[in-house]
């Protein structure tokens, strides 16, 4: 008899998620679907409200990452307001990278630490009362600690830009609304001891080592955990270089051949088309050069620095050499090497913050430019999770008239199902019992692109996994639930 | 030649106050230091016990604070228990009555109703939300009119004026049906400095500065440091 498993919802994954694998009467993985339940507002209910007003009320889409929405709103509202992406004061630019670098700071910490270092550390196979943070805290202080520093650093800085750690204020369309006062800086650079931005390099650093050194002694699991072929999208600098507050748009197939190249993003609608399927809420992106069945493609911190050259600070460089080379130079399309390249970012992200604390423009005044009004704006930032675009239409009364998000899980869709697949596949396809290490394995594959489905759908909340089992005509055969 | 002022004495909550005949029981608790929480009243305009939040009780009988002339003798109840249950219960029911919505209002840590929601520790309103289907007047060049948090305090209709004294704002209807217009011709009109008054003047966000939200940092708007009446508090200090 055919059976269809459902997993629901994906713990330690921000949002609603369910997984449904089907069987055929060998056991055999005939189909597995990552579906997102819940439905998307936000793009109707900014309808109405004054331009102004989104880059404070769209940051509600999220509570791990508001300021990247924060950004891209305010990115695209400059833009309305007449003010180009080069034409901001260096004040508000640097303000908002400052702002933006330490909200990467903090996700990337969150997300490492917090929420799939257990599994690394404890093994997909442990018991869930220890394979979570507080498992950590409990075996391994001196990590916990610095994981919750690490955070609590990326959080002040966001304080100091957005005026509060979460939902905050700080970029208005054309500028930011405050600079950074010496005492701020000051209190960023040099502590509270340990809060300094050195020992945060450092510890950024050792965070890389760390990783390196699971993975010498993981390699089997860390190479082959979800690994396939995609290809890879981000924003670059003109150069080249890294860079998460602005850019290009540029893609890269599996081999690293570039599929766009210096694409303004305010074309984004030529490159980038929508797919919907009929059994998820979530869109699936695609490049449409390629077209909808291969067109598909990962964002985030693995695919950032598949596409981009060089990054930008010595230390992140250095290890990004490293990173690069293990796969001769090729993009690298290893699930599990998303949380390498993800604290290679951590540390470059603190090496920027310490580059824009010495950078007096910081203290200077002109916080906002004005420019000649237009209808229509595009704002692209690289969210920790990957490429986030915002686009608007506002009417002749100041109204947004128009709002389309995509944000980094959507993009990352495919690929979530895509790791999904290729865990049943390879770890449930032909047995005939779910074993709890088998859904851990599952949110695993998920948990390493995107801890937040809330982002794309706009749940809030956490909730217990809940397994059933269903037979061919959904009848519930079993329910396992923890 | 001004007419001398006569002193008189009355107590607010038992404490000895002085003030003078022809004060509002408001205007006289304020020169002594005594807050009484107000919304529709704004300094220099005729009052409008219009919110009734300033409600105080003399001789077992409830008045409004704001319109209430103080005489001889008065002995005013304030900060009494049921009397600021009375005064929340109002400013709950001027949160279920409209649309507000705090986390996004550009009006947040400027509002008096938020503010004032916080100095009575409002968490959750004990009456159900009316979700009135109200609208957004954004044709306008300078103002902005967000229907969703009016709360009909009429501080506008009688505060905002042009030079040559016209009305800019009027009220349509009565009740919950009150509805407040707006001339966009002689909005458009106003000078920049009137226009920020304006919107200085509407106690919560809903007479709006077009494209000026958000401009004041967190930390520097006026009930970021301290909850709303500690001014007159501390004064007598
Ligand atoms: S618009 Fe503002 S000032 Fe006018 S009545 Fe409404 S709340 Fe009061």
């Amino acid at each position: 008899m055919a059976r269809k498993i459902v997993i629901e919802p994906v713990t330690r994954v921000e949002g609603h998620g369910k997984v449904t694998i089907r069987l055929d009467d060998k056991n055999n993985v005939s189909q597995s679907r990552l579906h997102i339940v819940e439905f998307r507002g936000f793009e109707r209910f900014v309808q109405g409200r004054p331009y102004w007003e989104a880059p404070v009320l769209v940051q509600r889409l999220c509570g791990i990452c508001p300021v990247s929405h924060h950004l891209a709103a305010a990115k695209a509202m400059d833009v309305i307001a007449g003010v180009d992406a080069d034409g901001l004061s260096p004040t508000a630019e640097k303000m908002r990278r400052l702002m933006h670098y330490g909200q990467m700071f903090q996700s990337h910490a969150l997300h490492f630490f917090h929420l799939a270092a257990p599994d690394l550390l404890f093994g997909a196979d442990a018991d869930p009362a220890i394979r979570n943070v507080i498992g950590i805290i409990l075996t391994n202080k001196e990590l916990a600690t610095r994981a919750v520093l690490l955070r609590k650093y990326g959080q002040e800085v966001i304080l100091a830009t957005a005026g509060k750690k979460i939902h905050g204020t700080g970029a208005i369309p054309g500028g930011i609304n405050k600079n950074l006062t010496a005492e701020e800086r000051d209190a960023l650079l040099r502590g509270p001891a340990p809060l300094d931005i050195d020992t945060m390099i450092a510890w950024a650093e050792e965070a890389v080592e760390f990783l390196k050194d699971y993975h010498s002694k993981n390699r089997e699991l860390m190479d082959s955990f979800a690994a396939f072929p995609s290809n890879h999208l981000s924003l670059v600098r003109k150069d080249g270089a890294l860079d998460f507050y602005h850019g290009a748009m540029r893609a890269v197939d599996a081999d690293g051949k570039r599929i766009l190249d210096d694409v303004d993003y305010r074309d984004y609608l030529k490159y980038i088309g929508e797919e919907v399927r009929t059994w998820s809420y979530m869109k699936f992106p695609y490049l449409k050069s390629l077209g909808k069945a291969e067109g598909w493609y990962r964002v985030g911190p693995l695919a950032r620095l598949n596409v981009c050259d060089f990054i930008p600070t010595p230390r992140a460089q250095k290890q990004f050499e490293t990173f690069r080379a293990y796969t001769h130079g090729k993009p690298n399309n290893m699930s599990l090497h998303m949380h390498w390249a993800r604290l290679i970012e951590l540390l470059h992200s603190g090496e920027v913050i310490k580059e824009l604390l010495l950078d007096p423009d910081l203290q200077k005044t002109e916080l906002v430019r004005k420019g000649k009004k237009r209808g229509e704006g595009v704002g692209l930032v690289e969210a920790p999770r990957g490429t986030l675009f915002h686009h608007y239409q506002v009417d002749k009364n100041d109204q947004i008239s128009m709002a389309n998000l995509i944000v980094s899980t959507t993009n990352n869709n495919e690929p979530m199902n895509r790791a999904v697949r290729w865990v049943a596949m390879n770890v449930i396809s032909g047995k005939r019992e779910i074993t709890e290490g088998m859904l851990n394995r599952v949110e695993i594959a998920i948990r390493a692109y995107d801890p937040c489905l809330s982002c794309a759908t706009h749940a809030v909340g956490r909730m217990p996994l809940v397994v059933e089992l269903f037979d061919a005509d959904g009848n519930l055969l079993d329910r396992k639930s923890r | 030649m001004s007419k001398p002022k006569t002193p008189i004495h009355f107590t607010v909550d038992g404490k000895k106050c002085q003030a003078f005949l022809g004060q509002t029981i408001l205007q006289a608790a304020k020169d002594n230091g005594v807050y009484i929480p107000a919304l529709c009243r704004w300094e220099g305009f005729e009052p409008a016990g219009a919110c009734r939040v300033c409600t105080v009780r003399v001789a077992g009988r409830t008045m409004a604070a704001c319109t209430q002339p103080v005489t001889e003798g008065m002995a005013v109840e304030n900060n009494v228990p049921d009397l600021q249950d009375m005064r929340k219960s109002l400013i709950e029911m001027l949160f279920v009555e409209g649309n507000h919505m705090c986390p996004t209002c550009e009006k947040s840590g400027n509002c008096e109703l938020q503010a004032l929601a916080y100095r009575f520790q409002m968490l959750v309103p004990r009456f159900p939300f009316q979700f009135p289907a109200r609208k957004v007047e954004a044709a306008g060049k300078k103002i902005l009119l967000e229907h969703n948090r009016c709360i009909k305090c009429l501080r506008c209709v009688r505060g905002v004026r042009t030079r040559d004294n016209k009305a800019v704002f009027g009220a349509l209807r009565r009740s919950r049906d009150k509805e407040i217009t707006v001339d966009q011709a002689l909005a458009a009109a106003l000078p920049e400095k009137q226009a920020r008054q304006a919107m200085d003047r509407c106690p919560v966000g809903s007479i709006l500065r077009k494209e000026v939200g958000f401009v004041v940092p967190i930390g520097k708007r006026k009930y970021d440091k301290e909850p709303i009446g500690s001014d007159v508090e501390k004064a007598k200090d």
